[in-house]
């Protein structure tokens, strides 16, 4: 039973599961708590490293293009996504411009990194990197601490509130971060514990 | 149904692998492993505490600061959703009251009840208690809805004289806040949850 990937026990309650290879291939639920303990989605691999490359280069383009342009009759202002994380950037705020910079770009795309860096090299079929496991170990960690999602409906929130007093554009910032929420809800989809963990603890055959 | 502990063995809650019990890592993913985090009340306690005490002054000094013609005006988390009921948003008013106040005091009362609740032995039921502690894990990130809409109208609204806003004190207070709650309900061992279910008297690791 010990170090044999068809027992499991659940994270959450301590339920010891056995589940043949078939079984590990479809979604599966703990018993006793209902946890998810296997997702069950083929080429797991795969897409999870394809969909967080894909991360990488939307947040790269949300960074650098404009994101919200505000009118109000002749005034015109601007803000990139740079100048929403360092608009507060004084003082006794720096933290939290910091604070707002890992979460809604260097944790989201740590994340991406850190898959791209454990993952990839299965998928070349070459040897693992060295660090792959705390690597993915982290990529795991850090899932609450990533707040794209957040961010966007704060966006939402924020475009309602200056509604009455200006009238305000979309970037191609904005659209990337969009897409970006959508593409980590699909990466999440395919995060199945088991399998990206059988596929990196296991030495490559 | 048997849990690792009744074979006497340990599961890794990283990846789910079983292992014997005088393992100290797992051989799959590294994870350190413990049968049970026996001091992991202490460590939700501690986050708690923390965050209540940065609550107060979250609540009491204002969270932003809109200059219009000269005119400036403060305005805290509830003074901002009152100011939103005025303009008729109620829609976003709700949002914001609700991801700020709602979500903030209700994660308090839940986390205090289940720790509560775990330090005293006793039959418990098991899952409703894990309802509640899935929802906390679940809703604990969304409360920071409210300091990056503060970030983006900070980074929109700078017109010099015409109309400007600052963030407030209670802007910083309130992310510690949310990130230190986020720590205590993470520090939860979900396994101490059901070890104290109806089906047997709860027994030490």
């Amino acid at each position: 039973m010990v170090n044999d990937p068809h027992h499991i026990g659940c994270p959450n309650c301590d339920t010891v599961h056995r589940f043949s290879a078939q079984e590990l291939t479809v979604p599966t639920r703990c018993a006793r708590c209902g946890y998810r303990l296997t997702l069950g989605r083929k080429d797991a691999v795969l897409r999870v490293t394809m969909l967080a490359l894909t991360s990488l280069v939307l947040m790269g383009l949300a960074l650098f293009a404009p994101f919200l342009t505000l009118n109000a009759g002749p005034f015109e202002s601007r803000a990139s996504v740079i100048d929403v994380i360092f608009g507060f950037a004084e003082g006794i705020m720096v933290p939290l411009s910091f604070a707002v910079l890992f979460f809604i770009v260097i944790i989201p795309a740590m994340r991406s990194g850190l898959l791209i860096y454990a993952l990839a090299p299965n998928l070349a079929g070459v040897a693992h990197a060295p660090l792959a496991r705390p690597a993915l170990r982290l990529a795991f960690t850090l899932k609450p601490w990533a707040m794209v999602e957040i961010f966007m409906v704060g966006v939402a929130v924020a475009l309602v509130k200056l509604a009455g007093m200006a009238t305000v554009d979309t970037g191609a910032a904005f659209w990337a971060f969009v897409l970006l929420v959508l593409v980590n809800a699909a990466q999440d989809a395919f995060m199945c514990r088991n399998t990206l963990w059988t596929t990196v603890g296991t030495p490559p055959s | 149904m048997m849990t690792a502990r009744d074979h006497g063995l340990l599961t890794c809650r990283s990846c789910g692998l079983l292992a014997e019990p005088q393992a100290s890592s797992c051989k799959r993913c590294d994870s350190p492993l413990a049968s049970r985090d026996t001091a992991s009340l202490q460590h939700v306690w501690a986050w708690l505490v923390a965050g209540l005490i940065i609550y107060v002054p979250a609540n009491l000094y204002p969270m932003l600061r809109t200059t219009q013609a000269f005119r400036s005006q403060e305005s805290t988390i509830v003074g901002g959703v009152v100011d939103l009921v005025h303009h008729g948003a109620i829609a976003i008013a709700a949002i914001v009251f609700i991801a700020s106040v709602v979500i903030p005091v209700g994660k308090f009362i839940v986390i205090a009840y289940l720790a509560v609740l775990l330090s005293q032995p006793g039959p418990k039921n098991a899952h409703r208690l894990h309802i509640l502690y899935e929802a906390v894990e679940f809703i604990g990130r969304w409360s920071m809805i409210d300091v990056f809409v503060v970030a983006i109208l900070v980074a929109l609204v700078q017109f010099d004289v015409l109309a400007s806003i600052q963030p407030g004190f209670a802007a910083a207070c309130f992310a510690l806040s949310v990130v230190f709650t986020m720590l205590s309900a993470q520090a939860f061992d979900p396994r101490m949850i059901w070890d104290a279910t109806d089906e047997g008297a709860p027994h030490d690791a």
